[in-house]
């Protein structure tokens, strides 16, 4: 060893202006219930059951989303519309109940592709939170179905707008 | 209603014991947000803004935990050590010049607990002491690595305690006192051009830096609290707030041997310009008003200075890793001390030859 090296100082130095550089340098915290870190476009949350323009549920229970799901997570009750009813449901048969355990989804979004109405959609700006009861992650269709009023309505989850599909490919064609 | 200089003194040592207790509660935080910082983290900010009600909450922490007592300890030993550390931590700072003087009338406070003529010794003497509030904790827990701890303590801050003792010397032999209130004075005495020891005394400073670390038993000499070989050190078997006090006497200690390091090399509360600043204060306000302000500035300068040297303290145990024991005696014993006698021996030729003048008359007498 050289001289400087022996004796220490130096190399104590050389750390300290190490140190101090990320002392002032940006921080990689996000302070999580006030920040959170941006989804991915194609990150698969919680679901949602979808109304059409008019506010009339989408979903018609045919099943197929409770036949593609792996996890067997979903289960539902068809019920047929009765008169006067065409303002809420869409198709002359509906879901009465309509449950997905929470628990038991792997969020691989089968369902969604499976479905035949554009109804169940994995929303891609929303988590299903933790909860203290088991029991609470069975979700109704009270937490499940849009609400009415539009803009409290999922930003996401329908159809990508035109420019969104565009940005959406070209990020797909670099990554790829 | 005019307190007699005894009961000023008093108010005095009670302002300096409540600021050694709250600079030590937030050196806790300090060191986490620090720590943070360093490493591209934001540290603690949920308690209160900023966080600055963390050591509050660590405090509740603290004195809601289970106080254990180990079997086979010998429980009044074990209750002693951590307040034996934590009394003679805070005995220190009595004798630490703050401020010049305060003028009311005719009444003149000194910014110091006490001003004893040995006050130099004193520090030494009480801070060699709070060993013994680790040595009695780490013997009284009944735990082999309390013990190991409690050991390497000792022999570290023996060791040490000599080079830094060594350096001190050289100060002592320019200044002649050993009054810490008369060292600060004379490293600015007004119509002369005085330097700040640290430009006499670099090598001395140097020296008594790192021993400094070693004596506080920070990071890179934390040998006795070492996680990675002796699970705690000597507070493995500590729990609750005997826990917190022998943390907290760490923290007094950073902040005591930030204050002396402040005052025997940076010029205690002096600072540059001070005189000239006075008297031009003194055209309009009066002298005493202008020697009250100036002192004021002053206690804000040494506060300024010691918190700049409690950051260097945390600054450098983020930065460098624990020494091993061997390096740690080997770098105590074969280069510091033989360094501070040669500091020794150049302070005094270079006193002989009167490139240093001393500034006391004692020497001259």
């Amino acid at each position: 060893m050289t001289f400087a090296e022996r004796a220490y100082l130096p190399a104590i130095f050389q750390g300290l202006s190490i140190t101090l550089r990320h002392f002032f340098s940006k921080k990689a915290t996000i302070r999580y219930p006030e920040q959170t870190r941006p989804f991915s476009p194609v990150f698969r949350g919680l679901h949602v059951l979808k109304r059409d323009e008019l506010g009339r549920e989408r979903c018609t229970a045919c099943g197929l989303c409770a036949v593609a799901c792996p996890a067997e997570a979903i289960t539902m009750v068809a019920g047929e519309r009765k008169k006067g009813e065409e303002g809420l449901y869409r198709e002359e048969k509906y879901a009465v109940s309509y449950e997905i355990n929470m628990l038991r989804c792997i969020f691989c979004g089968l369902c969604e592709e499976a479905c035949p109405k554009a109804a169940v959609y994995l929303q891609a700006d929303k988590m299903a939170p933790p909860r203290f009861e088991r029991d609470e992650f069975v979700y109704g269709k009270d937490r499940l179905v849009e609400p009415v009023a539009p803009d409290s309505r999922s930003k996401r989850g329908i159809q990508l707008t035109p420019e969104q599909a565009q940005t959406l490919s070209a990020k797909l064609t670099q990554t790829a | 209603m005019a307190l007699p200089v005894l009961g000023w003194q008093a108010l005095v040592i009670l302002v300096v014991f409540g600021i050694s207790l709250l600079i030590a509660t937030y050196s806790t935080y300090a060191e986490r947000v620090i720590a943070a910082f360093l490493q591209d983290r934001v540290g603690p900010d949920r308690a209160g803004p900023f966080g600055l009600l963390q050591p509050l909450a660590d405090a509740v922490k603290l004195f809601t935990k289970e106080e254990f007592f180990p079997a086979g300890a010998n429980r009044a030993l074990f209750v002693f050590g951590p307040c034996l550390a934590m009394v003679t931590a805070l005995m220190a700072s009595a004798v630490i010049p703050f401020g010049n003087y305060l003028q009311f009338g005719t009444t003149i406070v000194h910014l110091q607990g006490i001003e004893v003529n040995i006050g130099m010794l004193y520090v030494f003497g009480v801070v060699s002491l709070g060993v013994y509030g680790i040595m009695i904790g780490g013997w009284a827990s009944n735990n082999k690595f309390s013990l190991l701890g409690a050991i390497r303590a000792a022999s570290q801050n023996i060791s040490y305690e000599l080079a830094m003792g060594m350096a001190l010397i050289a100060v002592l032999m320019m200044s002649g006192t050993l009054s810490l209130r008369e060292i600060t004075l004379q490293q600015s005495v007004p119509g002369e051009w005085h330097f700040w020891n640290i430009v006499k005394q670099p090598i001395g400073f140097i020296i008594f830096c790192v021993c400094a670390f070693a004596e506080t038993n920070r990071t890179p000499f934390d040998l006795p609290e070492c996680e990675t070989e002796l699970v705690g050190g000597y507070h493995t078997e500590y729990s609750s707030m005997k826990m917190g006090l022998y943390l907290f006497a760490e923290y007094i200690n950073v902040f005591v041997a930030s204050a002396v390091m402040s005052v025997l090399y940076f010029g205690g509360f002096n600072f540059p310009f001070q005189y000239e600043l006075r008297d031009f204060i003194a055209q309009s306000q009066g002298a005493v008003t202008a020697q009250n302000i100036i002192t004021i500035l002053g206690v804000v300068a040494v506060f300024i200075k010691i918190f700049s040297f409690i950051f260097f303290f945390m600054w450098v145990r983020w930065t460098l890793p624990r020494f091993r024991y061997d390096q740690l005696m080997r770098l105590g014993w074969t280069i510091l001390i033989p360094l501070a006698i040669f500091n020794i021996l150049l302070t005094g030729g270079l006193i002989l030859f009167n490139v240093i003048p001393p500034v006391s008359s004692w020497w001259v007498q």
